[in-house]
This record gives C-alpha cells, sequence and structure tokens, in this order.
C-alpha cells in the first residue's frame, strides 16, 4: 500500500484535459489599460468564426469582466451543464466569463483569489474541440497573465499597442517578459486605434524579433456597436480586425 | 440568473480522478480523501457517485473519503471573523457560488463593517488531503 500524504488541488490536474482539444490559444494582452483588447478580442473571436474556425472567447478580466457587454451576452441564466460547464454560443463562439455568476456586481479580489477563479474556471469549462481560444486579459503584468503563462501549455500570445509612447513604454516590459517565456515567432504584435502612419509599433515588434500583424485604425463609431453582434461587423474595426484573424488563419 | 439546478460535480470529480491517475498511474485500487469546503456547497452523493464511475471506468476500485469543513471568513479591513452558516443567501445566489466560490464578494459584505475585502480563511472548495493505493 503506498500512501501520498501531501494536499493537492486537484483542479491543476484536471485543465491540461480541458485543453487537449483546442488547437490555438491567443491570449490577448497589453499591459497598458485601454488600448482595446476587450474589443479587440471579441472582434477577433468573431472574424475567426465567420471564416470557418471553431472558436472559444474567455473573458479573464475576473475582477473586471466586460466582454459580454461587447457580445450583448444574456446573463439572466447560468451555462448549460454537462459533466462541466458548456459555454453559451454567441455569435458563433463559444462565450466564457465569469460574469455569468458574478452578474454586474462589483467582484473585488486579492492575487491569490483571482489565481483560484483562473483555476475553477479553467477545470470546470468543456470547450471541445477548438480551432481557436481567444482570451481577454486585463490590463497589467499581474495574476491573469502570469496564470496564462502558467496554465496553457502551449499559447500564442497577441500583444495589443497603441501608437503612445506610455503604451510603447509599458509593452515594451510585456515583450521583455513574452519574450523570455515564449518563442518569439509565436509572439505577435497588432497596432490598435492608429491614427496615422507612424511606425512606431511596428518598430518594436522588430526590436523584439516578433510578428506584427498590422494596424486596427481608431473607429470612433465602434462603442455605437457595442452589444450587437450585426452592427459590430458592420463597423470599420471589425474589416480591420477579420485582416488580422486572415493573418492567424 | 435562472434558477434552474445546475450541477458540476462531475467536472471536479474528473479533476479528483485525474490527480489520482497523476498520484498513483498503476494503482488498481485506492483511498481517496477529499475535504469539502461548505462555501462550494457541493453535492457529495453526486460527487462520490461520479468519482467511482470514473475510476470504475479505468478498472479502478476507489474508496471515496469525504470531510465537510466549515466555511469561516475574516474581514481584512476590521479584522471580523464570521461563519458562512450565519448568512442567509438565495438559491440563485448559492448557484453562483457553487460554480466559482470567489463570487461570494460579489454578493457579501462584512456584517460588522460593511467591507467586500474579506477572505475565506477555512472551507473554500474541493482539496485532495490524501491518496493511498496498492
Amino acid at each position: 500500500m503506498g500512501v501520498m500524504v501531501s494536499q493537492g488541488d486537484p483542479r491543476l490536474a484536471v485543465i491540461g484535459r480541458r485543453l487537449a482539444r483546442v488547437a490555438r490559444v491567443v491570449p490577448v494582452m497589453s499591459s497598458k489599460g485601454g488600448v482595446g483588447k476587450t474589443l479587440l478580442s471579441c472582434l477577433l473571436a468573431l472574424a475567426l468564426s465567420e471564416r470557418g474556425a471553431r472558436v472559444g472567447l474567455l473573458d479573464l478580466d475576473v475582477t473586471n469582466p466586460t466582454a459580454h457587454v461587447v457580445l450583448g451576452a444574456d446573463l439572466s441564466k447560468f451555462p448549460e451543464e454537462d459533466r462541466g460547464v458548456v459555454p453559451p454560443l454567441i455569435g458563433g463562439v463559444k462565450f466564457m466569463s465569469v460574469a455569468y455568476y458574478s452578474g454586474e456586481n462589483p467582484l473585488p479580489l486579492r492575487g491569490w483569489e483571482i489565481d483560484n477563479v483562473v483555476r475553477e474556471v479553467l477545470a470546470v469549462t468543456i470547450w471541445g474541440d477548438l480551432d481557436f481560444l481567444v482570451i481577454d486579459t486585463p490590463p497589467g503584468i499581474g495574476d491573469e497573465v502570469l496564470d496564462v503563462l502558467s496554465y496553457f501549455p502551449k499559447h500564442e500570445p497577441l500583444v495589443v499597442a497603441t501608437p503612445s509612447p506610455l503604451t510603447v513604454a509599458s509593452v515594451r516590459r510585456l515583450l521583455k517578459l513574452l519574450t523570455e517565456a515564449v518563442k518569439g515567432e509565436l509572439i505577435r504584435v497588432v497596432e490598435n486605434m492608429a491614427r496615422d502612419d507612424s511606425d512606431i509599433i511596428a518598430d518594436l515588434a522588430k526590436k523584439f524579433h516578433v510578428g506584427f500583424l498590422g494596424k486596427v485604425r481608431f473607429d470612433e463609431g465602434v462603442d455605437r456597436a457595442v452589444g450587437d453582434i450585426d452592427a459590430l461587423r458592420r463597423s470599420r474595426m471589425y474589416k480591420d480586425v477579420s485582416m488580422i484573424a486572415e493573418k492567424l488563419l | 440568473m435562472g434558477a434552474a439546478r445546475v450541477v458540476h460535480e462531475w467536472a471536479l470529480a474528473e479533476a479528483i480522478a485525474d490527480y489520482v491517475f497523476k498520484s498513483a498511474p498503476s494503482a488498481k485500487r485506492v483511498r481517496v480523501t477529499v475535504r469539502l469546503g461548505e462555501l462550494q456547497a457541493v453535492d457529495e452523493g453526486i460527487l462520490k457517485f461520479a468519482l467511482r464511475e470514473i475510476m470504475k471506468s479505468e478498472g479502478i476500485a476507489c474508496e471515496v473519503v469525504l470531510k465537510r469543513e466549515d466555511c469561516v471568513l475574516k474581514c481584512r479591513r476590521c479584522g471580523h471573523e464570521w461563519l458562512l452558516k450565519e448568512v442567509e443567501f438565495g438559491e440563485e445566489v448559492r448557484e453562483a457560488i457553487h460554480f466559482v466560490p470567489e463570487v461570494v464578494h460579489s454578493y457579501l459584505k462584512c456584517p460588522k463593517c460593511g467591507s467586500r475585502d474579506f477572505e475565506v480563511i477555512k472551507g473554500r472548495g474541493v482539496w485532495v488531503e490524501e491518496v493511498s493505493w496498492e
């Protein structure tokens, strides 16, 4: 009789199984806030799905989830359960968020609690077969970002930057971290809210030897489309994000 | 949020099973002791059934020992400690907490000072205490 007396978190043991049929994981990241990660994540998921890919979208901004607002997701009922939580299909995308459970209430959490939420969600969500799992992450280089690097065995970070000196200074730190952990060819940068022909973000990508997928032009009308997937698909931002999606396929 | 009774004990049972498989890869008989925190309100009967079924499908005889742990909360602002048993939740809130225990912060405040900045010091969720095998 063998005995193992060390205690353990069983959730960590099952995360690999939950992600086993997910071909590609694309965490959308930026250490700077307000650069459009959530909108870009949602539009990217929709654009990939429109091109025939099987796509999941995970809102990992645990304390401040808003992807459901972009997609107009119905929070009035819990996701269905079938030996785990089955993410509802919204606009052709399997969408999972802690907002299904926290609603629109505040969810103030300390670091270890955020890690617990990430473990719980990854352990019980049944994604099934996916070509892409797009992950919306919060700003900063905190728990959720570190959890993505730890719990997803393979991932292809998509770093979002705007052509602002503050963003560049911030994203440079993130790229330094990512290039230490992930092969450069799997890291890609997108310039969001582009207003001119500046090469500042393309040059940043070049400096770190990571991919540059292009510019998403500033779209002053896209906020009016939030919550309406058809309107989002008609937006100028969606057209630009679709070109990014084409390059990812 | 809807009030439909939805359970995800099977997913948690799979997690425990995978933990056991990794701990004792060639075992044919195992005994697993699992601590269940009151906050997550896991259904013991469903969890036990699911775990045994999963083990059986792998040809493993499994004895499951479940230990309940009361949930104790402590305010980080004023230091007040209280028991989950002293709190009344509606069915929908209980269901939400069942899926993601940390959302308790969305529905509960310290009864003494009103802060949501409290911690669950005991009795959160599912934890493997011991695996033994032969």
